[in-house]
């Protein structure tokens, strides 16, 4: 089994370890070796339960994890999990992050911003950067909210109450901070009001941008067309998109499929995600 | 040698070539249709909409294996009136749309044919076999003579468009449901549906991988079957053949309109040869016709049984 590295069908593997983030964030380290591109995403399955995808946070050489906010009946039941239990990983899927010509051998300054959970699937990403000049910020709703604070030396965090780092947005200093560095690319994976304000100040500024989109999602390759928005589907032409991708997108910041398949708005989206 | 016409007419319905987009292929939203369309496809059927909107079963309801795949998604879908307001202004899409509509009951049928009565469909197709949704399907005894024929005739009542009745190949004798069809206004046959239903079973887990159990066969091991029943059903009816199940190239597309398919279902081919299979397929076909002196679809369709 080991020499395999992606799957078409869920593969049982062991939780080699797990480490508590913060607060309801756990992340679960496996032992096995994943073909992964930044912000792919992979398939996690509990048998009998249910099947969701998730980004890898951690990747080495024969290893991976996945980090995991604990939110509803799925991942209540992946946080009760020991050291041991196996559980079913299929991927890795979709399209990742691009690295542009403007940004290679070191060149270039990347921003890096991420939302809430969406921290997870830009981690990868961000080791791959390290030779860059690069600027990380992390927004949270909360100081709890807040994980891998402590991963990186330069990250400025923001909470929306003001408990910890920055009180406001990421998005408010973007102008600031640009104008210092001048960014070629900026990366987002967050929530998608802030991802698309983002969005709206690349296009401005002729930034190049990529968001990676989060949509419900069944079969996670491409033939069913849950996740799909404007044409595009999130599970195998994303989930990351770039700014031509996603000025073609009208749903993109505004709109999102339930599991009945019905578009809703994203905040009643966010709503039924939730719970 | 010129090149090959494949153009094809379903039910007076002009295709610029014969294959077809099957139902709970990407047809949740009209972006997804016309991308198809763009990809080369002749004619696409929407996800199969009930009156009320449904969930479907969890996850996973899709999975691959060595033989193509099996699938238990329940007939997930937003219901009737969105469905009407997703695909309003159809004449966006340059291609037929064909309207997969499911119900319990014959009026459930009418329900929504009604809701969709002003949406710009060229034909509505009835999967009356599916294998793995309780309520639906063969799981609602929809498969017999008698079940096929009530629901057909009540649609025909209330529609003038051409109605496809979607067959299953889990059928013994499947010529003679096919006849039941036609003798209550089918205009044509859509064959088939996905085989079984069937299990895979993760052996570390101990477990179906499917959270509904079983599923669906579609893909390579369906695709003898399906050429099989499309050969026996051409034996039985005058009205055309939709052949479906597991083509994937224009030599199994070939296959199927020799054995009497007009037009070709092609969906568990996307997940092998990517969105543009519909395009690939086209170019095989032609291809091959020039190298064997066809010119037209309509010179192949059937000659298997001569």
């Amino acid at each position: 089994m080991n020499e395999f590295s992606s799957f078409d069908q869920p593969v049982m593997m062991k939780i080699d370890k797990i480490i508590d983030e913060s607060n309801g964030t756990k992340s679960f380290m496996f032992r096995h070796k994943l073909d992964y591109d930044p912000g792919q995403f992979i398939m996690v399955w509990l048998p009998g339960i249910d099947e969701k995808p998730f980004a890898v946070s951690y990747l080495g050489d024969g290893f991976f994890g996945i980090t995991v906010l604990e939110r509803g009946k799925f991942t209540k039941l992946l946080h009760k999990m020991e050291p041991g239990e196996r559980i079913g990983i299929r991927g890795p899927f979709g399209h990742g992050y691009s690295f542009p010509d403007s940004i290679k051998n070191g060149k270039g300054s990347v921003c890096v911003i991420g939302g809430g959970c969406g921290m997870a699937s830009v981690t990868v990403l961000i080791e791959k950067l390290q030779e860059n000049n690069l600027t990380i910020l992390m927004g949270a709703s909360t100081s709890t909210s807040l994980f891998f604070k402590n991963r990186y030396k330069d990250i400025t965090l923001f909470t929306d109450d003001g408990s910890e780092g920055i009180k406001g947005y990421p998005t408010d200093v973007l102008e600031d901070l640009h104008n210092q560095h001048r960014y070629d690319i900026i990366y987002t994976c967050g929530p998608e009001i802030m991802m698309s304000k983002v969005y709206e100040f690349c296009k401005k500024h002729d930034i190049q941008f990529e968001a990676s989109l989060e949509r419900y999602m069944k079969c996670g390759i491409g033939i069913c067309g849950q996740c799909v928005c404007d044409g595009q589907m999130v599970c195998k032409d994303g989930p990351v998109f770039d700014l031509q991708a996603l000025s073609k997108m009208d749903d993109f910041g505004k709109y999102s499929l339930l599991k009945s398949g019905k578009r809703v708005s994203l905040n009643e989206y966010a709503d039924w995600r939730s719970c | 040698m010129s090149i090959p016409n494949l153009n094809t007419v379903l039910c007076g319905i002009k295709m610029s070539n014969p294959t077809v987009l099957p139902s709970g292929f990407l047809g949740t939203s009209k972006s997804l249709i016309k991308r198809v369309a763009d990809n080369g496809v002749g004619a696409a059927t929407i996800k199969s909409v009930s009156f009320k909107a449904r969930e479907g079963h969890k996850n996973p309801t899709v999975i691959p294996f060595e033989g193509g795949m099996l699938n238990a998604v329940g007939y997930s879908n937003p219901g009737a009136e969105e469905t009407a307001r997703e695909f309003s202004n159809l004449k966006e899409v340059p291609i037929p749309v064909f309207a997969s509509i499911i119900g319990t009951e014959p009026d459930d049928f009418v329900r929504v044919v009604d809701k969709l009565s002003a949406n710009e469909f060229s034909a509505i197709e009835l999967p009356l076999s599916c294998p793995h949704t309780p309520g639906f399907g063969l799981l609602a005894g929809q498969g017999t003579p008698e079940s096929t024929g009530k629901i057909v005739s009540a649609v025909r009542k209330v529609s003038k468009l051409p109605i496809f009745v979607k067959l299953s190949p889990n059928i013994p004798e499947i010529g003679n449901l096919a006849k039941a069809a036609e003798d209550a206004g089918a205009d044509a046959i859509t064959a088939v549906n996905t085989l079984g239903p069937g299990m895979i079973i993760n052996i570390e887990a101990r477990k179906p991988i499917l959270s509904y159990k079983v599923g669906g066969v579609s893909g390579q091991a369906l695709r003898p079957v399906a050429t099989r029943c499309v050969y026996d059903i051409y034996e039985s009816v005058k009205i055309p053949i939709i052949g479906t199940g597991g083509v994937s190239t224009g030599r199994h597309a070939i296959e199927m309109i020799m054995a009497g398919a007009t037009a070709i279902g092609v969906g568990t081919g996307i997940y092998e040869r990517g969105i543009d299979v519909f395009r690939k397929i086209c170019l095989e076909m032609e291809i091959w016709m020039s190298e064997n002196n066809y010119n037209s679809i309509h010179e192949m369709i059937g000659i298997a049984h001569e």
